[in-house]
């Protein structure tokens, strides 16, 4: 059959540059470039190309340019290029069309409609260059109260299990599968070097990396891969994976091309066999079920390691964290909209679930109404860009924030979003030997470690900026954030004013 | 209900910011004086203030009724008062009853009518529930009953305030004619704030009072802890959150005020990783379940009751406190020099760290100060503590 599709991305060669060393011709896992040897010339498919740039940035004289393709098409408002375009792939294909990464539609991106307080005058702001400024913050459930003693002067209380980390940021649940060996390594490097904590995702953990256990958090998915006793007890905490924000509903999916010897060693399936991730887990069908799970993992841990329970951001997340708090979860994980994946179905992740800050004000809200808000941490993911969004996440009631996307970035993806292909020309979500050791585990260890710091840094400004030296002075302080261009309801639901007010 | 945010915060700003004087001494053997020279050594402090707000609390001025709640009441107009004595007489046994003694001062204007009763509770509340039920009354009449509010609900003990600066309203109300062996008093600078009198400090529950220099940049967060306890802050103050949390802390959750201070004022995180291992245990865990009571941003507190007054200020040392001890008496202040004013023979003042309280104590009559007591008379410890 035709390819109706026309090329999403030209590639522009100044020939007067190329110098034929064919670094573009290698670099390419999708084989855009072609070296003609009769020619000595460099020809394009542009077709193939997905727009990750890696040929334009490995290029030695910046002879490639690669810009979004002009598409001719008559302009229509209802009719956009990404509609034309899928239903083109349909039609030739008859499946579901696939995407990875998070959600792109634009969607309001409330981080961008909140700014922040600093103190002038009656209050001063402080210097964290001068002055001590604090980010520890621990999670798990915290007793109501601690009991004195007046003979002994001592205090003591029944307490759960914390875990600490040094900053409010941690690298969310990317599984090995889904990305490479040396990006799976680097992330649980950096968590170790940077005092935060990495969360396995659902592809199990592989056995010489259990080194780093106290900064891990093993995740017990549907697919339960790579799940055993031994490895939830090499974790700091456990988490119950029940939704994704960029699939609510829905399951996972790793193709068998990514199931290499390693990949089935970790996770406990058979070589070349597609790794499927039922939609629910089938063992929680109800609240009560969650609670039994939860229990179970609390047994089998000892009670020594806090448990999580992920959801992606719904309707009615604020009920269904209440109950998910009284069915025995010490963390509370939120995973919004604009959350990221390894594949899903492209209709799934561009039209399902709701977006992080609003599902963030609404559980915050409701626990404290329910009196219970101490009883669990909240993480939140789903497209965290900058310590500017961690900052006003933090002030809407968030404990931690969960980073996926800016951890791939960090490590070099652009988020061309062709994961689900197992074709990543930058060596981070690929199972391919010769596209994954591109990536130097040290180096991307490096990158992330630097975003960390540098973002730790820079919400120390903030913090010292609202007169504030402690994160948990922050946490739920919706006092230090203001909307603007947002409607009354949706200050409502943020619980937050509006500028000028 | 009544919408005390409205009276105390007609603006609806986020909360109400005000900057302030303090001004505290105590005679550590209960030796008693009179208002005359805290009147003179917060007048001292006057550019602290903007006439918008003064007060004082003092306490052992009732011993003829050492055993009864003493409430001062402030009434708007006549039928407040009405409907708040019906309340009294439903719910408690009235011993005694009668105006709050003022004189004419032109500083003061449009004073409401301030009435004191002694009481009471009835037969059938529990002894170990009496204050619990003084606090849900008190709590009543502050947010049902329009134009009225309690001053102050203690023991042997009062709260005199209102709108203008402090020593026209110690005037007002005649302290120099009060014998106490521990008097604080506060001078308002409030920026955002329409003058009531009930927003003057010090703010007071059950014998407790607080008088409070500060801007907390943790308000929402100690508002949210609060509140999903039971405390509803209802002034939009940073003063309330303040008695609220040292309320719950010391009332409800029984620790005592150097426990409290440890979550008030918490150490930081590189302090405590230097601590033996049980202090460091119990003081980050103190840290874990009250993460949301460290109050951050510039404080310093007079927190008083029966026997004890303490003063304490935020952990990096944003607002001035300032003590002195000599012979029998113990000062805090914003200012060394109204200590000095009054008494001119004091010789020792030290300016205590961040975060560590300072408490005087009646029934051991002694100053503690660092988890050390500091011997009244034996004025070379302090000279050490300065070192």
């Amino acid at each position: 059959m035709l390819s109706t599709l026309l090329p999403e991305f030209k590639v522009e060669r100044d020939d007067s540059r190329c110098i034929r060393c064919k670094v573009c011709v290698r670099q390419c896992g999708f084989d855009t470039h072609k070296y003609d040897e009769e020619d000595d010339e460099i020809t394009s498919s542009e077709e193939k190309c997905v727009g990750c740039q890696r040929c334009a940035v490995m290029c030695p004289t910046n002879a490639l340019t690669i810009k979004p393709h002009d598409w001719g098409y008559r302009p229509n408002a209802n009719w956009s290029k990404d509609h034309f375009r899928e239903l083109h792939r349909q039609a030739e294909s008859g499946g579901v069309v696939l995407t990875g990464s998070g959600n792109d539609k634009p969607y309001r991106i409330y981080w961008d409609h909140i700014v922040l307080n600093a103190s002038q005058v009656t209050n001063p702001s402080i210097d964290p260059l001068r002055e001590p400024m604090e980010l520890k913050t621990y999670l798990g459930r915290k007793p109501e109260k601690v009991e004195y003693d007046p003979v002994t002067k001592k205090v003591s209380a029944d307490m759960p299990p914390q875990v600490m980390i040094e900053v409010p940021v941690i690298f969310s649940a990317l599984s090995y599968g889904a990305i490479s060996y040396g990006a799976w390594k680097a992330l649980l490097m950096a968590a170790k070097e940077a005092g935060t904590l990495c969360n396995t995702g659902e592809g199990g953990w592989p056995i010489e990396l259990r080194k780093y256990s106290n900064r891990v958090i093993a995740q017990c998915a549907s697919g339960r891969f790579g799940v055993d006793l031994d490895y939830l007890n090499a974790a700091s905490i456990v988490e119950i994976k029940i939704g994704q924000g960029a699939k609510p509903g829905i399951g996972g999916h790793l193709p068998g091309e990514k199931v290499s010897s390693d990949v089935s060693l970790t996770r406990m399936i058979p070589e070349g066999t597609d790794a499927l991730s039922p939609a629910p887990q089938h063992d929680i069908y109800s609240i009560e079920d969650l609670s039994m799970l939860i229990y179970a993992l609390k047994e089998a841990t000892h009670y020594e390691k806090p448990i999580s329970v992920k959801i992606a951001a719904v309707h009615n997340s604020a009920a269904i964290a209440s109950g998910m708090v009284r069915a025995g979860a010490d963390i509370i994980a939120l995973d919004g909209i604009r959350g990221g994946t390894g594949a899903a179905p492209k209709i799934i992740r561009d039209n399902v679930g709701i977006p992080i800050e609003l599902a963030l004000a609404s559980v915050d809200r409701r626990l404290r109404q329910e009196g219970i808000r101490n009883q669990a941490s909240i993480l939140v993911a789903g497209g965290f860009r900058n310590s500017g969004d961690i900052v006003k996440a933090i002030a809407l009631g968030a404990d931690a924030v969960y980073i996926g996307t800016s951890a791939l970035v960090a490590m070099g993806c652009t988020i061309c979003q062709k994961c689900y292909t197992g074709i990543c020309n930058w060596g981070i979500c690929t199972q391919d030997p010769y596209l994954s050791k591109r990536l130097n585990p040290d180096i991307a260890k490096k990158r992330l470690v630097n975003m960390v710091r540098g973002w730790g840094l820079e919400i120390k400004e903030m913090l010292g900026g609202m007169g504030i030296n402690a994160v948990e002075s922050l946490r739920g302080n919706r006092e230090h954030l203001r909307g603007i261009g947002l409607e009354q309801w949706e200050l409502d639901v943020l619980g937050i004013r509006g500028a000028g007010m | 209900m009544k919408n005390l945010s409205q009276i105390s915060n007609p603006f609806n700003d986020d909360k109400v910011i005000a900057n302030c004087g303090l001004f505290g001494m105590m005679s550590l053997e209960g030796n008693t004086c009179s208002g005359k020279d805290i009147i003179r050594a917060i007048a001292n402090m006057r550019v602290r203030g903007n006439g918008l707000g003064g007060g004082f609390a003092a306490y052992g001025i009732y011993p003829e009724h050492a055993d009864l709640y003493a409430f001062h009441i402030m009434f708007q107009d006549r039928s407040a008062k009405e409907q708040t004595e019906l309340l009294l007489k439903d719910s408690f046994k009235i011993a005694a009853e009668e105006e709050v003694p003022h004189r004419y001062n032109p500083g003061v204007s449009d004073p409401p009518i301030v009435w004191r009763y002694f009481i009471d509770t009835p037969n059938s509340v529990p002894v170990e529930y009496a204050d619990d039920y003084v606090v849900e009354k008190v709590m009543t009449i502050n947010t049902k009953i329009d134009n009225a509010f309690v001053f102050s609900s203690g023991k042997d003990m009062g709260v005199f305030k209102g709108v203008g600066h402090p020593e026209d309203i110690g005037n007002f109300f005649c302290l120099e004619d009060y014998s106490a062996y521990l008097w604080v008093s506060h001078s308002r600078f409030p920026t955002n704030t329409q003058a009531w009198w009930g927003g003057a400090h010090p703010f007071s529950i059950l014998d407790w009072t607080v008088v409070h220099n500060g801007e907390i940049s943790s308000y929402g967060t100690n508002r949210n802890f609060l509140e999903m306890r039971g405390y509803f802050c209802t002034m939009h103050t940073d003063t309330e959150v303040m008695a609220y949390a040292v309320d719950l802390l010391i009332r409800k959750h029984k620790l005592p005020i150097e426990i409290a201070a440890k979550i008030m004022a918490a150490p930081l995180w590189a302090e405590i990783e230097q601590m033996d291992d049980e202090e460091r245990q119990m003081l980050t865990m103190l840290r874990q379940v009250y993460s949301g009571l460290l109050i951050n941003g510039p404080f310093t507190v007079i927190l008083a009751h029966q026997g004890e007054m303490i003063g304490l200020g935020d952990r990096v040392r944003l607002r001035p406190l300032v003590a002195g001890i000599k012979d029998d008496m113990l000062y805090l202040s914003s200012e060394e020099a109204p200590m000095k004013l009054i008494r001119p023979d004091l010789e020792y003042t030290w300016i205590p760290k961040g975060g560590e309280p300072i408490i005087g104590k009646l029934d051991t009559k002694e100053v503690i100060y660092q988890n050390k007591p500091v011997q009244i008379g034996m004025d070379n410890n302090a000279v050490n503590l300065v070192a």
